[in-house]
């Protein structure tokens, strides 16, 4: 389902001057369907990075992403608008949202932007929230005066509201208590069942253990140390 | 898919100065575009050429118009644009006063723009423009009231209901959250997004407010100098700006 090669990046920093900046070089990976792969190396070592090429938030300098048919390094904008809609999740760290939208839109949104009929979404969104622990009397307001772990929560919840083929997750358990973490790794058991092609990030080693298939170290792929 | 707009090679001089050259894209239906630069940097030139309110000393602006397929605007006869300006087309001005009648009532304004594309029925007038008036979140006793008496946002969240009332398929928007509080921002941000999803709207958004586009724009376009120096998915090019002028644009923003 998503498959790298030759995957390369630097960054250019002009205000700097032109400070030319190589952070990975001949990155490859492949997660077939039903599969989570986890991306591991200490911090800095480029797994955001390598996350948000993938996702097309930062550009590669070489190489190729294939996400299903799509080559996100040269996808033009509206192809990997419409990927990131209907087959490329991505659980960030951070939620990012409208302030004053009420926390049951936050998480129907991707949804509704799918065109599932209003009920049907709402429906969802309300089922997940009540599964990761949100009560119920927030669902009408904002998340954007949540706590941190409640809008972490939100934030999955919103990730997984669409059953993506493909599915990026950044520290998804980060910051949550023992009763929560269980309901985000049951999530991901059920994704991977239903065939969803993960790849996550996950400080939390048990969890690691449990989810994910395969490690991969993002240093090698650090410039100088390929092999 | 066909483009909704296709622009090509637009340029506009104010005598030997610059003010936009060598613009051009596509832009597809449910498509928000985003077009941000500072003062001066001929954002808002650009979208005068394309609105049609300028003429540009060159390009095309070619709309798929829905009895003729794809036809260049700058070349098609006056009652023709002006008919495209009243029906699939709209356009939301920064100062809600310069796309509002100030002398005509909440209902009237909005009345006014669908009695221009044929409606007769005074009853039926009213009753929708009641609803977009509740569309937009302004209760339906300050119907009869003038714009003068709403505050600014409330202009603003008319002027919206009046242009969106013909349902239109391209809204051109020039800082349409310039000058209004944070939090009456955060209303407008709300629901521009909600009504371009439920019509499945094209827009033109032109703003110097980074976060409007991140929360608005799917695609963005940086402009210095009159000319478009970047462009991009909208999260693509604010996180891994790939242009001197946008890392400086970018890394400027205050944090809250």
């Amino acid at each position: 389902m998503i498959e790298i090669e030759g995957l390369g990046k630097s960054f250019t920093l002009h205000n700097q001057g032109g400070a030319v900046i190589p952070v990975m070089t001949g990155a490859h990976l492949r997660v077939a369907r039903g599969e989570c792969v986890a991306l591991t190396g200490t911090s800095g070592v480029g797994k955001s990075t390598l996350m948000r090429m993938i996702y097309g938030n930062y550009r590669a300098s070489a190489g190729r992403i294939m996400v299903g048919e799509t080559d996100i390094a040269g996808a033009a904008p509206r192809e990997i608008i419409q990927l990131r809609r209907d087959t490329l999740g991505y659980v960030s760290q951070f939620l990012r949202v409208v302030p004053r939208v009420p926390t049951r839109e936050v998480v129907a949104e991707p949804l509704l932007t799918l065109g599932v009929a209003r009920a049907d979404a709402i429906a969802r969104a309300e089922a997940l929230l009540a599964r990761l622990n949100i009560p119920q009397a927030l669902w009408s307001l904002s998340p954007t005066t949540f706590s941190g772990g409640e809008q972490q929560r939100v934030n999955i919840a919103r990730g997984f509201a669409h059953a993506f083929p493909a599915l990026l997750l950044d520290e998804p358990t980060a910051s949550l208590d023992a009763a929560n973490r269980e309901v985000v790794l049951t999530l991901i058991e059920e994704a991977k069942a239903r065939g969803a092609a993960i790849i996550g990030i996950f400080h939390d080693e048990a969890a690691r253990g449990r989810v994910c298939d395969r490690e991969v170290d993002v240093g090698a792929f650090a410039p100088g140390q390929a092999a | 898919m066909t483009p909704l707009l296709q622009v090509r090679d637009i340029a506009k001089f104010y005598g030997a100065r610059r003010g936009c050259e060598d613009v051009g894209f596509d832009l597809y239906p449910g498509e928000v575009m985003g077009i941000v630069g500072e003062s001066g940097s001929g954002k808002s030139t650009l979208l005068s050429c394309l609105a049609g309110h300028l003429p540009p000393d060159r390009g095309e602006v070619i709309f798929d118009t829905q009895l003729h397929g794809p036809r260049d605007t700058l070349t098609m006869s006056e009652p023709e644009r002006r008919m495209l300006m009243r029906t699939d087309w709209a356009f939301v001005h920064q100062h809600a006063r310069d796309g509002l009648r100030m002398g005509v009532s909440a209902g009237g304004n909005v009345g006014e723009r669908l009695m221009a594309v044929g409606a007769r029925h005074f009853g039926e007038i009213r009753e929708q423009a009641v609803d977009w008036l509740g569309r937009v979140e302004i209760a339906a006793d300050r119907v009869d009231d003038k714009p003068q008496a709403f505050s600014g946002g409330m202009q603003q969240r008319l002027q919206i209901a009046r242009n969106l009332v013909t349902g239109p398929r391209l809204v051109f928007m020039d800082e349409p959250t310039g000058g209004l509080d944070v939090s009456v921002q955060a209303r407008l941000l709300d629901l521009l997004r909600g009504l371009v999803r439920e019509m499945g709207l094209s827009a033109v958004i032109v703003t110097h407010d980074l976060a409007v586009v991140r929360l608005l724009a799917d695609r963005l376009m940086v402009m210095k100098d009159g000319r478009v120096v970047e462009d991009g998915l909208t999260d693509q090019v604010l996180d891994d700006p790939q242009h001197g002028y946008t890392q400086l644009l970018v890394s400027s923003v205050l944090q809250v």
